[in-house]
């Protein structure tokens, strides 16, 4: 027989939610340096954790004990590494030529300033300008062998250093807007949750390294864990801009402000139909806004976390964001409120009887 | 066999959704066996036996899942654009039938194309449902849909969508039937994957569980016995496969040799199969933990991935025959 006892309540982003976000947007960590944003993580989740290590790549590994013994072990997922670039050689007057980490469409490059290495020294990705160019070179977009990091001579970087872009974070409005909030968002998601941990489930946060460039923190991270269920929390792009004929735009991935993004398929995992029900049935239940990520391409942290050991029962939630992998993206506060909303509750509800079902 | 064969290829299980052909393999074996798990990520792994002195755990896969379609968005006008599970075809689509899981059923149509030769893209193909409008459509963005084609007896040549691989999963079936009572040196473990058309992500856990010491998977292979088709040395009739390496795999030479003297022993038609692309779940197998020996059996197929697939009922039976033969005695890699 189950005591009734008050209904539990989702954490609510409040100021301090938004200055950890901030901070850890501002971070620099290209993929395979993620230490600056590490050590914010390891700051916040050593007060409230049971254990915390950082394994072999440098996955951070939080557990949170739930109260009852046999409780379901859900593993939750968010990347701290960012797209970004790395130099490889260097040039007279501080030149320096670069490559790119993670999937950047370089035909956004041109302009943008960068920070570089681990003291954000200020460079600018520079190209030449109008004056200079011919109608026929405009109508190209620029290789990256022909741009330059430019950090000015006497310009403090070595071969190897990463940079970032130069945004830093603002809420305006209803938005936040910042660099690398694909996966900063995911990342202060799972913070909160561990602030409020549901206390019917063994929380499992991994804090991956290196999944813009193939999910390769997660793999191991996965195996450490070796959990019962698994949830990546990610961002996702929304290509919800109107169509510019007026037509009806079908391929928009997610929309901003319609929810948390759930995940059916992508190109790296087929979402447990238990998962998806639960995460559904939660919403609507609750009132809690969600929208079904189109089924697509891509993949999150759960590609690999799924295919671990014998299996693990995954799904991903993702909180929508434009001009993902730019300089920039923005997201809705609500939208961030309402991922963290549904994880909770749907946390909250997750027990063994799910698992028992078949698949 | 063919009441079996007709049975699974007429169920539907697009990758992740392989329940239904999960509970007819179930009540297929019925009491042939009594040793069922389904695991993490869907499989169906059925016990046989016990590993004796002599023996080996053997791990047998045939996968469940087909390839089918995923619905991405439902227009105002209540027609569905979709996405693909698995390597579909746009050349196979237009004017075909989908079932949806929930049951639904509609045609594929398309946009006014280009110039009459011109070729759908997938973006342009779309499913119709009969729906009018977003709110009347039974269907909704996330909703798997499989091919929808009724099974085709010819007599010696036997037509469906989803041979590929449910032909294998009726070849596994009947060997677990004839293989009960008899005495077996192996555990036999026999695992209906799940999730193979999207990248043997069933078997690749399926056989970190198993952690088997060899693996057979058993799927379908391409032919060079239809008019202009590619040169392979593949055809209908002429026997189950011995697959040497495909697309992701080379298959352990001793296993190899094993096959083929089992079936030359045992008086029994046999190809040696090279396929250039594709791959089975005896690729993930083999990769395995610290490595499996794997090989793979083949049965082959004309018009893989599309609606209609033709396999020779010969070759199914000799691939049960050749299979029972390979099991039930104790195995000597060389």
């Amino acid at each position: 027989m189950s005591v009734k006892t008050k209904t539990p309540q989702a954490p609510v982003l409040d100021a301090d939610s938004i200055n950890l976000l901030e901070r850890l947007s501002n971070a620099v960590a290209v993929s395979g340096d993620e230490g600056e944003v590490r050590a914010i993580v390891l700051e916040q989740v050593k007060p409230m954790a049971d254990e915390v290590k950082v394994d072999a790549l440098g996955n951070v590994l939080v557990t949170r004990k739930a109260k009852a013994d046999g409780a379901p072990r859900v593993m939750l997922a968010a990347h701290m590494d960012e797209i970004g670039f790395m130099l490889v050689d260097e040039e007279e007057g501080g030149l320096y030529r670069f490559a790119t980490v993670g999937g950047i469409d370089v035909r956004q490059l041109v302009g943008k300033p960068v920070w570089v290495g681990k003291q954000h020294t200020p460079g600018i990705i520079g190209a030449r300008p109008i004056h200079l160019t011919t109608r026929e070179e405009r109508g190209r977009s620029i290789p990256l062998d022909q741009l330059r990091i430019d950090l000015g001579p006497g310009g403090k970087a070595k071969v190897g250093d990463r940079a970032a872009f130069a945004t830093s974070f603002r809420q305006i409005g209803p938005s936040l807007v910042g660099k690398a909030l694909d996966d900063r968002l995911g990342m202060a998601t799972l913070i909160e949750l561990l602030k409020h941990a549901p206390e019917n489930v063994d929380l499992h946060l991994a804090f991956t390294v290196q999944e813009e460039v193939g999910l390769r923190g997660a793999r191991v991270a996965g195996y450490t864990f070796n959990p019962d269920v698994a949830i990546a929390v990610d961002s996702t792009p929304a290509a919800d801009l109107p169509m510019w004929d007026g037509s009806e735009n079908g391929k928009y991935n997610c929309r901003l402000g319609a929810g948390p993004a759930v995940y059916v398929a992508d190109g790296a995992t087929l979402s447990d139909p238990r998962l998806i029900r639960l995460l559904a049935q939660t919403g609507d239940e609750l009132g809690i806004p969600y929208q079904f990520r189109q089924p697509g391409g891509g993949g999150t942290d759960a590609g690999a976390i799924h295919k671990t050991r014998a299996g693990v029962p995954s799904i991903s939630v993702s909180v929508p964001g434009r001009y993902a992998h730019s300089a920039v993206l923005i997201s809705r506060m609500e939208d961030w409120q309402n991922t963290v909303n549904l994880l909770y509750h749907s946390l909250t509800r997750l027990n063994r009887d799910l698992l028992a079902q078949p698949r | 066999m063919k009441a079996l064969i007709q049975k699974l290829v007429e169920s539907i299980g697009p990758s992740g959704y392989e329940s239904t052909v999960r509970d007819l393999i179930k009540s297929e074996i019925g009491s042939s066996a009594n040793n069922f798990e389904v695991d993490a990520l869907g499989n169906l792994i059925v016990r046989i036996g016990e590993k004796s002195a002599e023996g080996l755990r053997v791990m047998l896969a045939a996968h469940m899942d087909e390839i089918g379609v995923i619905a991405t968005h439902i227009d105002d006008n209540g027609f569905i654009r979709f996405t693909t599970v698995g390597g579909v075809s746009p050349r196979t689509c237009y004017g075909g039938r989908v079932v949806f899981v929930n049951g639904a059923r509609g045609v594929i149509g398309g946009d006014r194309p280009d110039s009459p030769t011109a070729m759908h893209t997938i973006e342009q193909l779309f499913i119709d449902v009969g729906a009018t409008s977003r709110e009347n459509c039974p269907v909704k963005v996330g909703d798997f849909a499989a091919f929808d084609r009724p099974f085709l007896d010819l007599g010696d040549r036997l037509v469906a969508k989803s041979m590929d691989d449910r032909i294998a999963v009726a070849v596994l079936v009947e060997t677990i039937r004839q293989l009960k009572g008899k005495q077996i040196p192996h555990e036999l473990v026999f695992v209906f994957s799940t999730q193979e058309e999207v990248g043997l992500r069933g078997a690749t856990t399926a056989a970190f569980g198993v952690d088997p010491d060899l693996g057979l998977s058993v799927d379908v292979t391409g032919v060079g016995d239809t008019p202009k088709s590619a040169t392979m040395e593949v055809s209908l009739g002429k026997g189950p496969t011995v697959k040497v390496r495909d697309g992701r795999m080379l298959a352990d030479p001793r296993i190899v040799r094993w096959m083929a003297d089992t079936a030359e022993k045992a008086g029994l038609p046999y190809q040696m199969e090279v396929l250039e692309a594709g791959s089975t779940d005896a690729a993930a197998i083999q990769l395995a933990r610290a490595g499996v020996p794997a090989g793979c059996m083949s049965i082959p197929c004309r018009y893989i991935h599309s609606p209609s697939e033709m396999v020779d009922y010969n070759d199914v039976q000799n691939g049960v025959r050749l299979l029972v033969e390979l099991l039930s005695k104790p195995i000597e890699l060389k």
